[in-house]
């Protein structure tokens, strides 16, 4: 036990290290991927087919190639035309265009699945379509879209991980670089643990968007304290 | 300046809509051919007949929730949709066409309320961001309206709390805030328990008595036709086939289609 505790300390300023760099490429990769997703998901669900197409392009092609040759071709291929980029930077946008495409996809359905009478009756309010998608039709299809994010962003914080490819010292790399000084169970023992415990993170706060925006909708009971406030309001209770 | 085909403003004088050689058609299917009528302002107008016979479609062309293949609606005598130009018939800009639909407000049959806002929400929603009215303004004139439509301590209750008849009532509610010159009304009634509309149907009667709204009304509720219309219309496959003062129309029926149907409805 006390060499454990010992292995422990020893290896946990290291996992410390790689987890920042494994939180870098995960938040800031679902950053990018989030404004991506929203940006082609509007496109792809345009009526003029001048925006459609193109947008349905990107999708298609960041959604049908490998993530790895992806980050392979912004780290190598980028800078021998003079567009020389710091490997973190690369790793986001890697991560955030092929997760922001599969995004788009998850967007454009959420949106396309709000009814039509939604969208019928910003009409007859004669609404424009900027306050129409703000107001109305994006507050009812993000409760509709959390679900799905939330997967993807499961599993692009687990894509971070072939951040090592282009040289970044992430979880994954310390976990590897470790196993021959500490033995395999230990270091991907925690490489295990900390990959479950980020992503329980996560997963626990876009859940409790996801019943937010459920309650929004009257889809969910109000919260007690919520409803206690009603019912005061109302005189009742 | 005198007015142009291109202006918005209200003809002095004119009907509050009139069809002009209104074609529609969803693929092959025609449903309105060469359709010709006028609403004058203030009037009540139902219109009745078989289902298929294109009645809600008329309502739909006028809210522009579809588009016309050919002809013009006028909404107070200006091309609401369509205008001619140098002989041809060409779109307005969806702005101006936004402008025009102000003016008018619809009832859906589903309600169509916003699930994401309370009830006075989806009330002053518009009146705010489409008229640019204030706050505190529009919600005063949206707790006045609720009185007026019996839901006055509902104001800030969930839409999905509230049963049909009264999610139907907000939605009238919500329309009048806009303050329409003309009002459809669709099948208002048609997804409510039967217990439900009375409640809805006495709202729109005094709505029809205390106010100049033009209506085109569609609905099943005959009754409620030959109280609240000036002029009720019997359709039959796209075609007005008999126009008449409701007691004539329910009384005493020319057309023998319209006695037909008066007979399976009535």
């Amino acid at each position: 036990m006390d060499a454990f505790l010992d292995d422990l300390s020893t290896a946990a300023p290291r996992f410390w290290d790689g987890l920042v760099v494994t939180l870098q490429l995960g938040l800031g990769g679902a950053a990018v991927a989030f404004v991506i997703a929203v940006a082609l998901g509007l496109l792809t669900l345009s009526p003029n087919s001048w925006l459609r197409a193109p947008g349905r392009m990107v999708v298609e092609f960041f959604r049908g190639t490998s993530l790895v040759v992806q980050l392979f071709f912004f780290f190598f291929v980028l800078p021998q035309i003079g567009l020389e980029l710091d490997p973190i930077p690369v790793g986001i946008a890697a991560l955030g265009l092929n997760y922001g495409a599969y995004g788009a996809e998850v967007v454009r359905g959420s949106l396309a699945a709000v009814p039509k009478a939604q969208w019928e009756a910003t009409t007859a309010l004669s609404m424009g379509s900027v306050q129409r998608m703000a107001r109305i039709i994006w507050p009812q299809a993000w409760a509709l879209m959390l679900p799905g994010l939330n997967n993807l962003l499961v599993m692009l914080v687990k894509g971070t991980a072939l951040a090592s490819f282009i040289f970044l010292h992430d979880v994954t790399f310390v976990a590897d670089d470790l196993r021959r000084t500490m033995g395999k169970l230990f270091s991907f023992g925690i490489g295990f643990a900390i990959y479950y415990a980020l992503n329980q993170l996560l997963s626990s706060g876009m859940r409790i968007l996801e019943l937010r925006a459920q309650r929004r909708l009257g889809l969910k009971p109000e919260s007690r304290k919520a409803t206690k406030r009603a019912e005061a309001v109302a005189g009742v209770g | 300046m005198p007015p142009t085909d291109e202006s918005l403003q209200p003809v002095p004088g004119a009907p509050a809509l009139t069809f002009e050689n209104v074609v529609k058609k969803f693929g092959d299917l025609t449903v309105l051919n060469d359709l010709n009528f006028e609403v004058e302002r203030g009037q009540r107008v139902t219109l009745i007949g078989p289902s298929g016979s294109g009645k809600t479609t008329i309502l739909r062309l006028v809210m522009t929730l579809e588009s016309l293949t050919g002809g013009y609606i006028h909404v107070d005598g200006v091309p609401l949709t369509h205008v001619e130009r140098g002989g041809k018939r060409v779109a307005r800009r969806h702005k101006d066409v936004a402008q025009l639909t102000r003016r008018i407000g619809m009832v859906f049959q589903q309600f169509n309320l916003f699930p994401n806002m309370t009830v006075i929400e989806n009330i002053i929603e518009a009146p705010v961001h489409v008229l640019g009215k204030s706050k505190e303004e529009a919600r005063t004139r949206g707790k006045e309206l609720l009185e007026q439509v019996g839901l006055g301590d509902k104001a800030d209750q969930h839409p999905s709390r509230l049963s049909g008849g009264q999610q139907q009532r907000v939605a009238i509610a919500r329309a009048l805030a806009m303050d329409p010159e003309i009002l459809l009304l669709d099948e208002v009634t048609s997804a409510l328990d039967p217990e439900l509309v009375g409640d809805v149907l006495q709202v729109l009667r005094d709505l029809a008595e205390n106010t100049d709204i033009t209506m085109l009304i569609v609905t099943h509720e005959m009754q409620f036709a030959q109280d609240v219309s000036d002029r009720v219309l019997m359709f039959d496959s796209g075609h007005i086939i008999e126009d008449a003062q409701p007691d004539v129309m329910f009384s005493n029926p020319t057309h023998e289609r319209t006695k037909e149907f008066l007979r399976a409805v009535l």
